[in-house]
């Protein structure tokens, strides 16, 4: 198994998907992604301020250090808010991917089922490579799926909360009974995560907060790119099962005797 | 006559192109990572220079930004 990712025939050199929210600023935001060995960046479209400061252009500064943008759909509560950001992202990035996000609760931000399905319906035939952000629920994975999305981005828990991988039992059903790649969205909390995702069998993660947030967020990205070829050897060398009880790993022969 | 640019009402002469109205709110057209919507529609950037904004028209002007 190679350490990259494939999604809709297009390989990508890192499985690692990176979010830009919440650096401190532009240059540590650079040097993460650079540690992170991703290629793949997610940005949000917002309103252009209409006060004259321009500040400085993400998409060219992303694009200058050799990154591909991922445009989500974050913030949107219906499909149809989520159709147009996506089309005005293609338009604005030159770019047929979209992070499809449609959210159904402030608190949770877990995702709109009803809603994200329509959306990706209708994003599909417009000719996007949809990527959604969805429940951990086998049934709406296999919709997406079979709507023709291009992998299936399940939660691991809530949005920025660094809660880790709350469903192992469900991301690995739907590792096994989905044929698209599947991409942990959401949860991340540090390293160990991300490795476990991989031992899950998952083809992908993507994550933002548990490195941006970090302490030392450079040292994060690089940590989480050792996770995740960690987690991949792992995969690829076939974990032991479980057993209730010990069994000893010494020989138990010629042991010295006592009296 | 009124339009709304964004959530904010903005006076604009009749016959004015989305072009236009790029240059009068000093976004350089040119740029790369920006994309309009009309009324709910994208207006594709090719479109820009005969593309005239009705009188109550809903524009939206958007570009990249950090995100998760």
């Amino acid at each position: 198994m190679e350490n990259t990712l494939t999604l809709a025939g297009q390989e990508y050199r890192s499985p690692l998907i990176m979010g830009s929210a919440q650096y401190p600023n532009f240059e540590v935001l650079l040097d993460a992604l650079e540690a992170s060995g991703t290629e793949l960046v997610t940005v949000a479209m917002r309103r252009v301020s209409l006060d004259g400061s321009t500040g400085e252009n993400l998409f060219q500064l992303l694009q200058e250090n050799g990154f591909k943008v991922l445009p989500n759909t974050a913030g949107c509560y219906t499909a149809k808010e989520a159709v147009l950001t996506a089309r005005l992202a293609g338009e604005a990035l030159g770019t047929s991917l979209v992070k499809l996000e449609v959210i159904g609760d402030e608190a949770t931000l877990y995702p709109d089922v009803e809603e994200l399905l329509e959306a990706a319906r209708t994003l599909i035939e417009d000719g996007f490579t949809v990527l959604p952000y969805c429940n951990d629920d086998l049934i709406t994975c296999q919709k997406l799926e079979n709507l023709g999305c291009a992998a299936v981005m399940p939660l691991g828990s809530p949005i920025g909360s660094g809660q880790g991988i709350q469903n192992a039992h469900n991301i690995r059903l739907i590792r096994e009974k989905v044929n698209v790649p599947v991409i942990i969205d959401a949860g991340v909390g540090t390293a160990s995560d991300v490795t476990i995702a991989f031992e899950l069998g998952c083809d992908g993660v993507l994550l933002n907060t548990a490195v941006a947030k970090a302490k030392d967020p450079v040292k994060m990205a690089a940590a989480v790119r050792k996770a995740c070829e960690a987690g991949q050897l792992a995969k690829q060398a076939g974990r032991i099962p479980r057993k209730p009880y010990a069994t000893a790993s010494s020989p138990t022969e010629g042991m010295i005797e006592s009296q | 006559m009124k339009i709304q640019v964004n959530g904010e009402p903005h006076e604009v002469e009749e016959g004015m192109t989305i072009i236009q109205l790029l240059k009068q709110l000093d976004i350089d057209p040119e740029q790369s990572g920006i994309a309009v919507a009309k009324n709910q529609d994208v207006v594709l950037e090719k479109e820009w220079e005969e593309t005239t904004i009705d009188s109550d028209s809903e524009i939206e002007i958007i570009h990249a930004v950090q995100g998760g």
